[in-house]
């Protein structure tokens, strides 16, 4: 008698946990499971992002290389008389964008500093999004930083703001009525179409996809995504793009820097 | 800002087969696509690309619209001599880069 209520009791048990296992699979992906795109990738596309001569994404590294020694503006200011040599002051920056603008009181992304930094330093127009000058610093900038862990988002000024991006990317949304998390945290290890899904970790931006035969940023990937799901995308630079950008690298902290990367 | 990444290998044993890779940055534009307004965006390509090893020509290859941007091209030779590799690219509008690469043979 007392045999058979253990029994009962273990199997209730086995239940149970069989319950929660499930709930957990829907759930946020565990640290330990998280993987970079390139992971996804074929050895092939995996091997043009390992050889700098074979990376078209180090095209943009080049020219961005070139922008940051020219003298532009007003002020004649070239990015390198103030910040010097990128590879000692630019080394982990692009790891800890987004980051909290105290004039702003908001969350800007690398491209927004870059831009920031035109306008009132060198005292020049800002460039355009996705223009190639804007995506070869950033790319150039970003490159600093491979290899080094993302920290974005440790700020606890930006706290609320990591919570709003989170709050988006749960949120359902569009004509097909999906949020970023019922792909990219449910059903990563499956495939859209032949595309792997993969679990959306921003390791590589700017990075060039094969797809654009360019190379793009990351709020670019997520308007398409937006695009994708029929929902209105944000405008570049928006504040809730922002936020989602700052949400998606918050949530890869830990994981190392690899742009500019290369992605199918 | 066109430019262009060469990969050729600094040293080489004479006789030996050595991989030669270049990328040369290209919108490759196809000429079939067509604005929102409906017009042809002009064919604008790199139609031809040259590789010559002390002045001699060792490969040639000509460029259709269907090939990617950012044209990547990887092919062999044989390490004779010490020497220069001259790399040339032609295409529409007027399009002409050049880059070079220089390898030492023992």
């Amino acid at each position: 008698m007392r045999c058979a209520r253990a029994i009962i009791i273990a199997v209730l048990l086995l239940i149970a946990a069989a319950i929660g296992a499930s709930c957990l699979s829907a759930a946020e992906i565990p640290q330990g499971e998280r993987r970079s795109g390139y992971d996804f990738m074929t050895p092939d596309t995996q091997a043009i992002q390992n050889d700098d001569t074979a990376n078209p994404g180090m095209l943009w590294v080049l020219d961005g290389e070139a922008l940051w020694k020219s003298k532009t503006g007003a002020a004649a200011k070239a990015c390198a008389d103030c910040h010097e040599d990128a590879r000692a002051s630019m080394k982990g920056v692009a790891a800890r964008y987004p980051a909290f603008d105290k004039t702003l009181g908001r969350p800007i992304n690398l491209e927004q500093r870059i831009n920031m930094c035109r306008v009132q330093h060198q005292q020049t127009t800002a460039l355009p999004y996705e223009s190639r000058d804007l995506l070869a610093l950033t790319a150039f900038v970003a490159q600093q930083s491979r290899g080094v862990a993302i920290v974005a988002g440790a700020d606890p000024q930006l706290e609320p703001f990591v919570a709003k991006g989170r709050e988006l990317f749960m949120q359902r949304q569009g004509q097909l009525n999906l949020g970023c998390a019922n792909c990219h945290d449910d059903n990563w290890d499956k495939r859209l179409a032949g595309s792997a899904i993969t679990q959306g970790h921003p390791t590589g931006y700017p990075l060039y996809r094969l797809e654009w035969q360019s190379l793009g940023s990351l709020q670019r990937r997520m308007r398409a995504c937006m695009t994708g799901v029929r929902a209105r995308a944000y405008d570049y630079g928006a504040p809730g793009l922002v936020e989602l950008e700052l949400y998606l690298m918050s949530r890869a902290q830990g994981m190392p820097m690899d742009s500019p990367a290369v992605r199918p | 800002m066109a430019s262009a990444l060469i990969n050729v290998p600094k040293k080489a044993k004479r006789g030996e087969i050595i991989e030669i890779k270049t990328l040369m940055s290209h919108i490759m534009e196809t000429g079939y696509r067509r604005t929102a307004t409906g017009e042809i965006v002009p064919r604008d390509i790199i139609t031809s690309f040259v590789c010559r090893y002390n002045g001699v020509e060792i490969f040639r290859a000509d460029l259709f619209p269907a090939i990617a941007a950012n044209p990547f091209m990887t092919f062999f030779t044989v390490a004779t001599e010490s020497g220069k590799f001259d790399f040339e690219w032609i295409g529409d509008r007027g399009f002409s880069e050049t880059a070079s690469a220089s390898i030492s043979v023992e």
